[in-house]
């Protein structure tokens, strides 16, 4: 049986090779491929921010709190997933928002959308359509006008993610 | 470019309502390749403004990251009838706008 399995190998190769040059469409793959697309595991939920949230806050603390992230637990589709982004703020000329951010450690972009509120917004609410590249979890970020920044996040399991597909 | 804004029927003095607004765009993210392998060029719509009787009141930076046909859903206050202006411009240099008359009740 060992002795056997590099002839096999070899000639699904040279079977797909044939096959390719009769039609010209099939792609070839070389031996191997498919353990070299397993994917290995996934980093844990929302650990790129470590490095994401200083970029987007340009250094100042962040407390968690004040925002809710409202998204699907499940997302069946990547494509497009409808996201709300509440902030608890009197929002008064003395004490509002002043910008929304919702970020993601995964997509290849991680600034999803940035919104200027300002008083005359009179609540800060945000919603939503976002494209995901996979299972993730999602956070934003608030900044109030006294400079204090606040966040919130949602973890969402994305079964077909968008992007990077190739299609 | 087809495009959809929606606000309540009826808007209070200093009341927030709500602005709804879809617009027709691809937001071609700059990373799917066409049939012969090439890149297709990124060109999603950058920065959507709403100002109301001229004055700036809520501005968005959107990315890649915003699914196609984007969807925003916003509040503002209003002091006195007037008209909202939305106006948006993509990579493309692409800009669209749409007015909207808001008439405001006590």
């Amino acid at each position: 049986m060992v002795a056997d399995s590099p002839m096999k190998g070899r000639r699904r190769h040279l079977l797909a090779l044939a096959l390719a040059g009769g039609s010209g469409v099939v792609p070839v793959l070389p031996p191997g491929a498919a353990q070299a697309q397993m994917p290995t595991a996934p980093p844990p939920l929302g650990s790129g921010y470590a490095l994401l949230v200083p970029k987007a806050t340009q250094g100042a603390p962040v407390r968690a709190g004040r925002v809710t992230v409202d998204a699907p637990a499940l997302a069946d589709n990547g494509h497009s997933v409808p996201v709300r982004i509440v902030v608890q703020s009197a929002m008064r000329p003395d004490d509002h928002v002043r910008s929304i951010t919702l970020l993601s450690d995964r997509n290849p972009r991680p600034v999803i959308v940035k919104a200027w509120l300002g008083p005359r917004a009179g609540r800060a609410e945000l919603s939503t359509r976002i494209r995901l590249n996979g299972t993730q979890r999602i956070l934003a970020l608030a900044e109030m006008s006294d400079g204090s920044w606040w966040s919130g996040q949602a973890d969402v399991v994305v079964t077909e993610s968008a992007c990077l597909d190739g299609s | 470019m087809v495009v959809r804004v929606r606000i309540p029927d009826i808007v209070r003095r200093g009341q927030p309502f709500d602005v709804r607004i879809a617009i027709q765009h691809v937001m071609e993210t700059g990373y799917r390749l066409d049939h012969s392998g090439r890149t297709i060029a990124r060109n999603v719509i950058h920065t959507l403004v709403a100002r109301y009787d001229g004055v700036e009141v809520y501005r968005a930076e959107l990315g890649s990251g915003i699914a196609a046909n984007p969807y925003l859903q916003f509040w503002i206050t209003a002091p006195a009838s007037g008209v909202l202006e939305l106006s948006w411009v993509d990579d493309a240099g692409v800009a669209g706008s749409e007015r909207v008359p808001v008439t405001v009740r006590d």
